[in-house]
């Protein structure tokens, strides 16, 4: 049995279910009680659960992220959101700095089980300081878990493990993937960390991708059928822990990698995986591994220059021709 | 209490002059009234959270000085397993002590949440968090603080002055006589008292946390204090007028509690200078329990990043 709902509804099934299923499981966030969410993801949570388990935080990033990591130390699991990623840069210290280290540092004896929602992407021409992915920033920080689903479904399962684990787990949720429709299974599931799914099998190229450039990259492997070129598109679906099992599994059967990521190029997720790649995988590879990222700019307003600075499924296509030479 | 943090502080500045510690060292001798007169004030299932100059806290919150020296010394030992040292022990489930930190102000928001997590528990735990001077400057400080006062959160805000952070003068980089004022801005109870006298520093704090765990909300007590080292053991303290410690050994606690304590009647000689040679005999066992325990093994360097996936998670 399955049923059709919107990305932004199976996170708030998500979110619904696990609130009902453990009481330490609370919300906050900036406009999450009485307008339920700018996207509206948590709408009638503060009526249902009331006010003491939904928050309505000031536009205190730095503050109410700090607070939700004494929280969680203290068994809360508290789940909060961003309401874009790009406001990490005000809450750095209490995600990088105190969430992410607080196991480690304590020896083992604190565990800071929260979940950091943060809405991403480029798409919706909000320029320079709403539209960026910081998949780099997030993996780089040892003791974080990194989730970017594509799907429903991966959003429904993915987020309500999150909640379950006891690490600080940062879910990058595509702003442009909210809206849309897809199937998933009626009632309870979850969905492992650390798994990726093959989301289309073939045997000349592997796209290695991960949230909205999965669909990308699902529209050029259909293209590239067309010519006779055979794609395999691996959504890794959690970022960290990777899973490298399917990495080596695709690669030792395709030869030809392209990492497919709309971070700023330089110094990205895509770039650290293309650099595993080579250096463990190397006796594998047909030719070596392209990365297909944004522009190293800063994010532009006006329609004509956004779209120049994420990969779209043309330039996946071209990517793949390069990297096949054909 | 108050000589068992400065017998520690003592014998880790020896120990770090001597070369047998690594990294940095802050001390908190001059300032223990502080911690021993707010710790009294607490329950023992009260939390506490602390600082990089935090040692002091930590004793008087309950931690075992031996533990507490292995940990300095970056032994297995140690409280965070010689994986945290000076600026991270902690003591989460055990003494309720929530851990230093050492980023200045970080602290005050963690401390706020384990208020907030009280507040939803309704469990009737006060939060203590302990911030210097110059933590007031920090946004985190606002940011918790109006939190705090807004949703009534049991919280104890104290603030240890001891007018410098690092080598700037708290005085050039505030408008502000006192950082107790401050309450105001968040229509809260907040009191500056001579931190000096562990006595008034019990009886401020205690006050602050009945009011909070009676539902009233956060408070900020603010107690003057003198920091006799400079900001790290090493540190000449160039920077401080010569006045600062006349001023600082005129106010030590140690000297005037025991002259107090004699002229009073409360306790003899004799009892004094037993407590003393207590206090130097659990000192000396934890130096030898810290420099005579073994140092982690290499292979835990990749141990406790995650509680669950730690192992693929280390390697990629």
């Amino acid at each position: 049995m399955s049923k059709k709902i919107s990305v932004s509804k199976a996170i708030g099934e998500a979110l619904h279910e696990e609130m009902t299923r453990d009481e330490n499981v609370i919300i906050l966030g900036e406009d999450m009680g009485k307008m339920g969410n700018v996207f509206g993801i948590t709408v009638g949570f503060q009526e249902e659960f009331g006010a003491h388990r939904v928050w309505d935080t000031p536009i205190s990033e730095s503050g109410f992220c700090g607070m939700a990591v004494g929280a969680a130390m203290r068994g809360m699991r508290p789940v909060v959101e961003l309401m874009y990623n790009d406001f990490i840069t005000v809450a750095a210290d209490p995600i990088f700095n105190q969430a992410a280290k607080m196991r480690y540092m304590t020896g083992g004896q604190a565990t800071v089980p929260m979940v950091l929602r943060v809405p991403m992407g480029a798409g919706r021409r909000n320029a320079g300081q709403h539209s960026q992915c910081f998949e780099n920033l997030f993996c780089h920080m040892p003791g974080l878990k990194v989730i970017a689903p594509c799907s429903a479904e991966d959003a429904k399962g993915l987020l309500k493990s999150a909640i379950r684990d006891d690490d600080p787990v940062i879910c990058m949720e595509h702003k442009l993937l909210y809206a849309k429709k897809e199937e998933i299974p009626e009632g309870e599931y979850t969905i492992p960390l650390g798994k990726a799914a093959v989301k289309r099998e073939g045997t000349d190229l592997t796209i290695i991708t991960w949230s909205r450039e999965v669909n990308f990259a699902l529209e050029a492997a259909a293209e590239l059928e067309k010519e006779g070129i055979s794609v395999e598109v691996l959504d890794l679906r959690t970022l960290v822990p990777l899973d490298w099992e399917a990495i080596v599994a695709s690669v030792s059967k395709t030869h030809n990698v392209i990492v497919v990521s709309e971070e700023v190029k330089r110094g990205s997720y895509a770039g650290e995986l293309s650099a595993q790649i080579a250096e463990e995988l190397f006796d594998e590879l047909d030719a070596p591994v392209e990365r297909v990222c944004g522009l190293n700019i800063v994010s532009p307003f006006s329609p004509t220059l956004e779209d120049e600075n994420f990969p779209h499924p043309a330039d996946i296509v071209k990517a793949v021709k390069k990297v096949l030479n054909k | 209490m108050m000589l068992r943090i400065r017998g520690f502080e003592s014998k880790a500045a020896e120990c770090f002059t001597k070369g047998m510690l690594a990294g940095n060292i802050h001390l908190c001798i001059g300032q223990e009234a502080v911690p021993t007169g707010a710790c009294m004030a607490l329950e023992p299932e009260d939390y506490m959270a602390s600082t990089h100059r935090g040692h002091g806290h930590c004793i008087a919150k309950g931690a075992d000085t031996d533990k507490m020296l292995a940990e300095l010394f970056g032994k297995k030992t140690g409280y965070c397993k010689g994986k945290g040292g000076s600026m991270h022990i902690a003591d989460v489930a055990g003494l309720h002590s929530l851990g230093a930190n050492g980023i200045v102000g970080a602290g005050i928001p963690i401390a706020t949440g384990s208020a907030f997590a009280s507040k939803i528990w309704g469990d009737k735990h006060v939060t203590l968090c302990f911030f210097g001077d110059s933590a007031s400057n920090q946004g985190t400080f606002h940011e918790a603080i109006n939190m705090a006062a807004a949703w009534k959160l049991p919280v104890v805000y104290l603030c240890e002055n001891n007018s410098y952070g690092v080598s700037t003068d708290i005085h050039g980089v505030t408008n502000t006589d006192t950082i107790a004022v401050r309450a105001k801005a968040y229509d809260i109870p907040g009191e500056t008292v001579d931190g000096n006298d562990p006595v008034t520093v019990y009886e401020a704090v205690k006050k602050a946390v009945d009011y909070a765990r009676e539902g009233n909300g956060p408070s900020i007590v603010e107690c003057l204090t003198f920091r006799h080292q400079g900001h790290y053991c090493g540190d000449p303290a160039v920077y401080r007028p010569a006045e600062y410690m006349e001023h600082a050994h005129e106010k030590d606690a140690i000297p005037n509690f025991r002259k107090k304590l004699l002229e009073q009647g409360t306790a003899t000689e004799e009892e004094l200078v037993a407590i003393e040679k207590a206090v130097d005999e659990e000192i000396e066992a934890a130096y030898k329990f810290a420099n005579e325990s073994d140092y982690p093994d290499p292979s835990e360097a990749t141990t406790d990043v995650y509680s669950s996936d730690n192992e693929r998670s280390v390697v990629r």
